[in-house]
């Protein structure tokens, strides 16, 4: 089996979680879809390091970042697919 | 894998199990901890349980302090229990709750007759006790004798990715089986609060879990000078990848699998509607949650852990797991099972569901957990406000 990047939890999820300790820019990604087993690719525009997550689409301020199936927070600030998400562009829709 | 039908436990008078065989020493206040620690000393087989309260408290307080040690010498981990008091009045509301189950249970109390005479007095009962307990033994039980209540603890995304799932996964496969199973920490679901709600399995439970959740919140806004947005995420969370307080909810809520709930319990409070998922009001912290769990009756825990919490319980055994590497080798001696091949796809969510319930029936039949060899034996009363 294909060494794996990033997990994705949900078949719904917008957003993969790097399970290696580190992604480095352009490189090619394998990703693993948990609830279904299904693997998927990827290439990212950033670094980013283990346990954060990487934009599987482009997304747009304003729009929900979805993980676990679940709305996880609002974009604050565009997003491309394959770039680092954390708290520079993304936050809570708590507060 | 086909699941195992039974495990071993001890069947106690009342119809319960116990996946151990203690005989406690019950302080029922913080100034007979010497006394209770001095029968425990003299009598082997036997340990005490050492804590801070039970003087001049009032009111609700009062009533969760008299759950929590009533509901633990009630728990079928423990085969008899010796309560030790300065007064007689309090001493005798415990031991007459715990003597309903069936179980062996005497009180001393220490006012007129000095510590030495009831350290000898209650040593004599304790030695009794001791030998009386060492000659039970384990039997087959169905699985539906398991009351397994969970909670996590130093969480990371690693907790969110594998561990949490797995205990999930275990949830969806034993909770058809009759197994009672409890979640609590009404704090860390913020932000999954509404998604936790349509767990409920009726709108009566739904409807109780959105009452504890928002009673719990208005405290927050009430005692918090500002929202929890600089404390949840912590700032260790974020450097870990965690960006917003849902992010973190939804992992620690993975640990249900896709149960829902029956009821909403009161911290400490006895499940009542019979086997399934029960959602416990109680804090975060792991030492007040798990004594509040196993004060309800649950008879083992598990802890799943990302950066390596270390509790256990003094009569409740702690089973720990992580998805974390790191944490599965540096702290190797605190992990009764690594999961974190599922992070390399080398295990799957479903065979980590599988290794856990191993793992758990292992030990509800008598292998000691990591906890339990480390000594580690928290009781830890959750106060509701001050004292008198």
């Amino acid at each position: 089996m294909t060494n794996t990047d990033i997990i994705i939890h949900d078949e719904k999820d917008n957003v993969g979680v790097v399970v290696i300790e580190k992604i480095i820019p352009n490189q090619d990604c394998n990703c693993w879809v948990m609830e279904n087993d299904s693997s998927m690719q990827i290439q990212s525009k950033n670094e980013i390091p283990l346990g954060h997550k990487i934009a599987m689409i482009d997304f747009k301020e304003g729009d929900t970042i979805i993980k676990y199936g679940h709305d996880i927070g609002k974009v604050v600030k565009s997003i491309k697919k394959g770039e680092h998400v954390h708290v520079h562009n993304v936050k809570t829709k708590k507060w | 894998m086909e699941i195992p039908k039974s495990f071993l436990g001890y069947k106690r008078e009342n119809k319960r199990v116990g996946t151990r065989n203690h005989v406690v020493i019950l302080p029922v206040d913080d100034i007979s901890n010497a006394c209770a620690e001095a029968v425990a000393n003299n009598i082997k087989g036997t340990f005490a349980i050492p804590h801070a309260y039970g003087r001049l408290q009032f009111g609700a307080d009062l009533e969760l302090f008299f759950d929590t040690m009533i509901g633990t010498g009630k728990n079928p981990n423990v085969a008899a229990c010796v309560v030790i008091g300065i007064e007689p009045k309090w001493t005798k509301k415990i031991v007459d709750a715990v003597a309903t189950t069936g179980k062996p249970v005497e009180g001393f109390s220490i006012e007129g007759a000095g510590d030495i005479e009831t350290i000898m007095k209650a040593s004599r009962k304790a030695q009794e006790f001791s030998q009386w307990a060492s000659e039970k033994q384990r039997e087959e039980c169905p699985l539906s004798d398991l009351w397994i209540s969970v909670k996590c603890g130093e969480s990371d995304t690693t907790s969110g990715m594998a561990a949490n799932p797995a205990v999930g996964n275990l949830m969806d496969k034993l909770e058809p089986l009759g197994v009672h199973l409890c979640f609590g920490e009404t704090s860390e679901l913020t932000g999954a609060e509404k998604v936790c709600a349509t767990r409920g399995a009726n709108p009566e439970a739904s409807d109780k879990f959105m009452k504890t959740w928002s009673d719990y919140n208005d405290f927050i806004l009430k005692e918090a000078t500002n929202d929890l947005s600089e404390s949840q995420p912590t700032a260790g969370n974020i450097a870990g990848g965690l960006t917003t307080i849902e992010e973190k909810a939804f992992g620690n809520f993975q640990k249900i699998g896709s149960r829902t709930f029956i009821d909403v319990l009161t911290p400490a409070e006895e499940p009542k509607k019979g086997p399934g998922l029960y959602f416990m009001d109680t804090s975060s912290a792991a030492g007040e949650c798990l004594t509040l769990q196993a004060a309800a009756g649950f008879n083992i825990h598990l802890f799943p852990t990302g950066q390596g919490n270390i509790i256990g319980n003094a009569i409740e055994p702690v089973v720990k797991l992580t998805g974390n590497p790191s944490t599965a080798i540096n702290m190797k001696e605190h992990i009764d099972l690594d999961v974190s091949k599922i992070l390399k796809r080398e295990m799957n969510m479903d065979q980590a569901g599988d290794e856990l319930i191993k793992t758990t029936i292992r030990a509800a039949s008598g292998r000691l957990t990591c906890a339990e060899v480390l000594g580690h034996k928290e009781f830890i009363m959750t106060k509701l406000f001050r004292s008198a």
